[in-house]
């Protein structure tokens, strides 16, 4: 094994005392990236299950791949939409590929980048938790977005979202979310509006009549009409074929994520299924209450889950393991309360359309209190239980 | 009187090398030693000095705080080395044996008739209390206490665990003895617990002076400390003590016998022993008795890579090395490979076909019968908590397992009392270790949360 000897030779070098020792944790990063390490256990079991950290989070990344692929797809399919062009299905996932390159580069060089540099100053492992965020990232945010302002965002959510928290596993919030929420507030210009979610629309030029606006603007002026106006079929929204942020609009892409996730037991189908309760519940509750004179309450409720960032928040944000509630009670309440915010966001906040972040951010910071409850409550149970006994 | 306990959650972990039903032979070794440092919590204080002759049932050291509780010879002979350690710590008494097993005899009452004290008395004389650990934190018991209840659990599910139907089988008549014996230490009476699927047909279902209670489900259900859990869980303040099946059959014997007898058959197990079986042995073999076991043969990435010797099993067990001595409590080797070797993106790989994981983002989940050359390798590097309920599925307690470590963590002892500190000791929380991504070093937070709370209640 050729690399192996290289790796060996050069280790030296890397170790603590050796001429570049001070890249030891960045050393140690690749190398354990090649090769599973040859540690053996010292205390406790002396066996251990053959699945790591690593192999986790690469199942994350695996489940994001769907999305990822058709978010390629889309990407130069609404570009061909809005400039009115014949380009091949080829020509169309060439286009959608260097739009996303770009944004996948600075996530990487820049999260990553500071991942080694906080490794190095600690002294600790690298921590693969950012390959789950850096791909969640492009993902979430329009693919316009100017690439400093993604740079920014990108540190702000790995230094101050997760870093300074100590590492993946530490952090209260979501650090992908984290970066959208930064860009939402800090360039809201450049995050809404109806130029941003198609490539090149910002530059002016597309043909008559198409607007760039996501089915979710349609929605909240005119409900169902709106969209029908729009030319936004059920089906449009299901599949994905619609103008939004990267990787969010293709609901079966997202669940063929979704069922990766929850075969191998990363992410919790409780929260996705309670997520998916709270937000009918809120919707249908609002049909019920809805007059004409407000058709965005009029609007199915289940529409609720096709729209803007909905199924992919539900999937792939809100079932952070880190963040999310630990207990299972607190799961179902936590995804439940993330769903019912989502909607009410949406339907009675005209400033913020998308609920979904703001939503599963806030739960984020209330899921250790759920814990606290849910605990606490059981503790309660289960003495009274053995006081009988 | 029986109930019955249903479990779900836990592992069976499909290690290979389980021992067949048969003895291979006696091990009569020259040499045997008895550690200190099997006993949690134990200060000892040396009773001999090399050179001394010492029979079957001879005190060697006893605890400075409770001079009582004694720990006595296994063998007749002589002393032969006292191996000491950092700042003078007692690591090992080493014993040469003359083979003649030559007993100390004690008056021992008839267990049936005799009293309290009696019963006390003759297992602290005899060394056998030794036997006895105290719930909470699986400690020595205490002479001045009485238990709740004490607790035996009568099948041992642990990864290649000894058969305890087989070897209960010829010494049925020694642990009736030491149930009666144990009866008279507790009002609470005795529990045994049974396993579902063997429950009717094995030999020690026809017991009396014993409450029977049947469980279901994989490990850990053998744990004694999961089956206090669901039969009476310990609230504080109160104390549970257990005593392990084959040493049960030591305390039986005294009773029977007024003798000590300390030979057990010990099950040599794992994906490196030659030919898994049973050995016939005394307390304290040395791994060198049985080094011939030993195969040198390993596949692919383990080739080449050492044995390394466990007294116990691949959860629980002392890395005691090829040079070293069973343990006290255990009558189980396990010999595995040192997995000292690296695998090139192997975390990547789809399939791993020689690994088995228990989550499902690997494939072993689809050959279910198989069973695994599993090695030492840590198969990844320590991380922070990050999967949530997933320790709970190999743990079959009302506990919050992450609650608890990270309570101990932080060294709140009101968190850990409240998160259950009094019901577990490592061993119960062993699967989780093994399952854990993050690879947390599950036990030694425990055990160090348990010396935590001792400290805070001494």
């Amino acid at each position: 094994m050729g690399l192996r000897q290289l790796t060996d030779k050069i280790k030296p070098t890397f170790s603590k005392g050796g001429k570049l020792g001070f890249l030891h944790s960045t050393f140690d990063a690749f190398e354990s990236f090649l090769f599973v390490p040859n540690t053996v256990t010292h205390k406790g079991s002396h066996v251990r299950d053959c699945n790591d950290l690593k192999r986790v989070m690469i199942m994350v990344v695996i489940a994001l791949v769907p999305a990822f692929l058709f978010g390629i797809y889309n990407i130069g399919y609404q570009h061909n939409l809005a400039f009115g062009g014949e380009m091949s299905f080829g020509a169309m996932v060439w286009y959608g590929f260097l739009k996303i390159l770009p944004l996948y580069l600075v996530s990487y060089i820049v999260g990553l980048g500071i991942e080694f540099i906080s490794a190095q100053i600690q002294g600790h492992e690298v921590n693969e938790g950012y390959l789950v965020s850096g791909m969640l990232i492009p993902l979430i945010v329009p693919v316009d977005v100017p690439l400093w302002m993604l740079a920014i965002a990108v540190a702000f959510a790995v230094i101050i979202g997760k870093e300074v928290f100590g590492g993946t596993g530490m952090n209260i919030w979501n650090p992908a979310l984290l970066a959208r929420a930064f860009l939402f507030f800090s360039y809201p210009s450049k995050m809404s509006g109806d130029y941003v979610w198609v490539a090149g629309l910002s530059n002016g030029g597309a043909v008559d009549g198409f607007s760039g606006a996501t089915p979710m603007v349609h929605a909240q002026a005119n409900g169902l009409e709106g969209l029908n106006q729009a030319g936004t079929s059920l089906c449009d929204l299901v599949c994905g074929l619609i103008p939004g942020a990267v990787g969010e609009t293709s609901v079966i892409a997202i669940l063929i994520g979704a069922i990766i996730l929850i075969w191998t037991g990363v992410a919790s189908w409780k929260i996705m299924l309670s997520s998916v309760i709270g937000a009918l519940a809120v919707g249908f509750l609002c049909n019920a209450l809805a007059t004409d004179a407000t058709p965005y309450l009029q609007m199915p409720a289940y529409y609720h889950l096709l729209l803007g960032g909905f199924a992919f928040g539900t999937v792939f944000m809100a079932t952070d393991p880190v963040t999310s509630a630990q207990t299972e009670t607190g799961k179902w309440i936590y995804g439940f309360l993330i769903g019912a915010l989502t909607v009410v966001v949406r339907l009675f906040n005209p400033g913020y359309m998308e609920g979904m972040m703001l939503a599963i951010l806030l739960m984020n910071t209330f899921a250790p209190l759920i814990d606290h409850y849910v605990i606490s409550s059981s503790l309660k149970r289960r003495a009274k239980k053995v006081k009988i006994a | 009187m029986t109930d019955y306990i249903r479990l779900k959650k836990g592992l069976d972990l499909p290690i290979a090398g389980s021992p067949d039903p048969v003895i291979k032979k006696d091990v009569i070794s020259d040499v045997i030693a008895i550690k200190p440092t099997d006993f949690k919590g134990l200060v000892p204080r040396l009773l001999v000095k090399e050179g001394d002759a010492v029979l079957v049932g001879s005190p060697i050291f006893c605890s400075k705080v409770d001079p009582r509780i004694q720990f006595t010879s296994p063998v007749s002979g002589t002393v032969a080395e006292v191996v000491r350690g950092e700042k003078r710590k007692l690591l090992e008494i080493r014993i040469t044996n003359d083979k003649q097993q030559t007993a100390v005899r004690f008056e021992a009452p008839a267990a049936e008739k005799a009293t309290r004290e009696q019963v006390r008395d003759l297992l602290l004389q005899s060394g056998l209390w030794a036997c006895l650990k105290q719930r909470p934190y699986g400690i020595l018991a205490k002479p001045e206490d009485e238990p709740k209840a004490i607790f035996v659990s009568g099948f041992n599910s642990a990864p290649l665990a000894a058969d305890l139907d087989f070897v209960a089988k010829e010494e049925l008549q020694a642990i009736q003895a030491g149930i009666n014996a144990l009866n008279k230490l507790t009002t609470g009476g005795v529990h045994l617990g049974l396993h579902q699927s063997n429950h009717a047909s094995t030999p020690l279902h026809k017991l009396d002076n014993v409450k029977i209670h049947v469980f279901s489900g994989p490990h850990p259900s053998g744990n004694v400390g999961i089956q206090i859990h669901h039969v009476a869980p310990i609230q504080k303040g109160e104390v549970v003590w257990t005593v392990g099946l084959h040493q049960l059959i030591f305390i039986g014997r005294l009773f029977l016998n007024g003798a000590c007898d300390f030979s057990q058959l010990v099950a040599v197990t794992g994906p490196r022993a030659n030919k898994p079986a049973y050995v016939k042995a005394v307390v304290g073999m040395p791994m060198q008795a049985i080094a011939d076991q030993a195969t040198a043969d390993a596949e692919g990435l383990q080739a080449g890579c050492p044995v390394r010797f466990i007294s116990g099993n691949v959860l629980t067990g002392t890395n005691v090395g090829a040079n070293g001595f069973l343990s006290f409590f255990d009558n189980q080797v396990t010999l595995i490979t040192e997995g000292n070797y690296y695998e090139m993106f192997g975390w990547a790989k789809p399939f791993r076909c020689k690994k088995f994981s228990f989550s499902r983002s690997y494939f072993s989940w689809l050959t279910p019968k198989k069973q695994y050359a599993m090695d030492s390798n840590l198969n990844g590097g320590e991380r922070a908590f990050v999967l949530s309920g997933y320790y709970e599925k190999v743990l079959p307690m009302h506990i919050y397992p992450v609650y608890l470590l990270k309570a101990i963590l932080a060294g709140n002892i009101d968190k850990m009392e409240m998160f259950g500190i009094y019901e577990v000791i490592e061993e119960d929380l062993a699967l989780c270790e093994y399952i854990c991504p993050s690879k947390i070093e599950v036990q030694d937070i425990v055990s160090k949360g348990i010396d935590m709370m001792i400290k805070e209640m001494a």
